[in-house]
């Protein structure tokens, strides 16, 4: 965990309204893990005032990307960003995906921008373990497929793939593989990973070979544990919150309260 | 090469340099100081602590303003335990004086904090946060009301040789009233401020940002009530104050130090950018120098109103 002044290199529109930033890097991409995140100071001055949290999206040689809309002030000033222009970067912070576990089917499941942080855990993974992904959105535009291998998709109007919730389509799909020993991570809004939680719930009684990790997000101020802004109540302790800054961003499914 | 004198005394305490970490901007001090040597301040304030573990507020907790940002968080702390058995040994490594700060919903409940965080020997001084709801009192904080920051201060005084600071909150009408209630009970100091009242409410839900409606704004949005709250105090009271509120850098540490403050914290700052002290020290050893001030306290109240 760190500061640096990084230069970004270039802005590239992925799809339509969905942007790729690469930042020239090096100690950051040396030491940062799928799941894990970074806060960036977008100004230099005090307008906005904190930092904005964003999910390592991919990492290549000494260059890291982010993945972003813009949703606010600090999402369009880093659009305007150009080449050389340098980003303040904390970092790495969190808890990343556990992907050296013992599984053989890895599932990715992805709900809008909730696909930022799969471009890199699929680079860790795509040699190692089989991998499928489920990728939905509201509407065929809200749909990111950005790296993806192996995806099915899912919009809730039906413009794309599946009609329905991606959860719904996962759950169709996920029953082919039950006898193997299957591990889920996935981002996404909170209503599709509580739809995930629940669905688990029910696959539970025809197997016990899946486990899930999911990644969350909450409006925080300091990304590293002492602004105490990004609780997130623990499923073990009713008088317990994690913090997703430092406990999280991602947990395993059971441990938390969606 | 002439050298600058950059301690303060606050009390009994006498710190190498003016800057103080405000308490819940750095925890218990273990996070930060992956930034940070801790070693470099004049003290470190610790996150309010209470007799009991205390969960804090359900979430949304923090909102962004226009320079500025809302906090809710609800005094979450570990408890007086957990703090004497996990924190303080952390915190004892380190050469700087450590104020813990203390939330009650009694006045015994203070007390009995005191009590018993009296005997750790790294614990240097007190910060009293008076803006707790008053349990027995129907919830009301006990910042807003007179007799009440009197009792505490007593109470607290008569249990505790060390330092006792004041937390003031800035939702009053004249907070000079009360740093001199503070004064008049045996307080040392006073700090000033605490965050401004404030809320947020989203337009399309019509429904409040924070889970708790109401915040505490803090940030550079309140740097200018922080330096009137300061100069009132200074020119009725004679009590030190600890300034504090929106500080950014050590421009904000000089202007605080001229309206009347001994010392300063530093707060959302830490947020933001957890190494601002270390530019912040150099900038005022830097601006002694230029100015020929030889020690940093001749800077407070040194202002000039004509």
């Amino acid at each position: 965990m760190f500061i640096v002044n990084s230069p970004v290199v270039e802005l590239s529109e992925i799809q339509k309204a969905i942007f790729l930033q690469k930042i020239k890097s090096p100690e950051i991409a040396d030491q940062i893990l799928p799941g894990q995140f970074l806060n960036i100071k977008v100004t230099e001055g005090y307008a906005p005032l904190l930092r904005r949290p964003f999910s390592i999206c991919d990492v290549e040689d000494e260059n890291i990307f982010l993945m972003f809309n813009i949703y606010g002030e600090g999402t369009r000033i880093l659009s305007c960003k150009q080449k050389g222009q340098l980003l303040n970067i904390l970092g790495p912070l969190g808890k990343g995906f556990n992907y050296n576990t013992d599984f053989d089917l890895a599932v990715f499941i992805a709900g809008g921008l909730g696909a930022a942080p799969f471009p890199y855990l699929t680079r860790k993974l795509k040699d190692k373990k089989d991998i499928i992904s489920f990728v939905g959105g509201r509407t065929q535009s809200d749909v990111i497929k950005y790296n993806f291998l192996n995806y099915l998709v899912a919009t809730e109007d039906g413009t794309e793939g599946f009609k329905g919730n991606v959860i719904d389509l996962f759950e169709q799909e996920i029953k082919k593989y039950l006898n193997r020993r299957i591990k889920i991570f996935a981002c996404g809004p909170n209503g599709m990973l509580k739809a995930l939680s629940d669905s688990l719930k029910r696959l539970n009684n025809l197997t016990n070979n899946i486990t899930c990790e999911i990644s969350t997000e909450s409006a925080m101020a300091c990304g590293f544990g002492i602004c105490q802004g990004c609780p997130i109540q623990d499923a073990n302790n009713s008088e317990h919150y994690y913090l997703i800054c430092k406990d999280g961003p991602v947990f395993n499914v059971n441990d938390v309260v969606l | 090469m002439k050298t600058v004198d950059l301690s303060v005394s606050i009390g009994k305490l006498k710190l190498r340099n003016p800057i103080l970490l405000a308490s819940g901007t750095v925890g218990y001090g273990n996070e930060i100081s992956d930034f940070i040597d801790l070693s470099i301040l004049g003290g470190i304030i610790t996150k309010s602590i209470s007799l009991k573990p205390r969960k804090g507020n359900k979430p949304q907790r923090i909102v962004e303003t226009s320079s500025g940002m809302l906090n809710a968080i609800g005094l979450a702390n570990v408890g007086l335990e957990e703090f004497i058995k996990e924190k303080i040994p952390f915190l004892s490594n380190y050469d700087v004086p450590i104020i813990c700060n203390i939330a009650a919903s009694s006045i015994e409940e203070y007390v009995e904090c005191i009590k018993t965080l009296d005997s750790v020997d790294v614990i240097k001084a007190f910060e009293i946060n008076v803006s707790c709801p008053n349990v027995k009192d129907g919830g009301l904080q006990f910042g807003n009301n007179l007799m009440m920051v009197g009792k505490i201060t007593e109470q607290v005084r008569s249990v505790t040789e060390k330092t006792v600071i004041i937390k003031l909150s800035p939702n009053v009408s004249y907070i000079s009233e009360f740093a001199k209630v503070c004064k008049e009970n045996g307080a040392d100091a006073v700090s000033a401020i605490n965050t401004v009242v404030g809320t947020a409410f989203n337009i399309n839900t019509r429904k409040p940002k924070l889970s708790n409606i109401f915040g505490g704004l803090s940030g550079p949005a309140i740097k200018p009530i922080a330096l009137a709250k300061v100069l009132e105090i200074k020119r009725s009271v004679e009590i030190p104050i600890i300034g504090v509120g929106g500080i950014m850098n050590w421009q904000d540490v000089v202007e605080f130090m001229i309206v009347g403050s001994s010392a300063i914290q530093i707060g959302t700052l830490n947020f933001i950018d957890p190494t601002a002290a270390v530019s912040i020290i150099k900038g005022l050893n830097d601006y002694c120098l230029k100015n020929n001030i030889e020690s940093i306290s001749q800077l407070t109240g040194a202002y000039i109103l004509e």
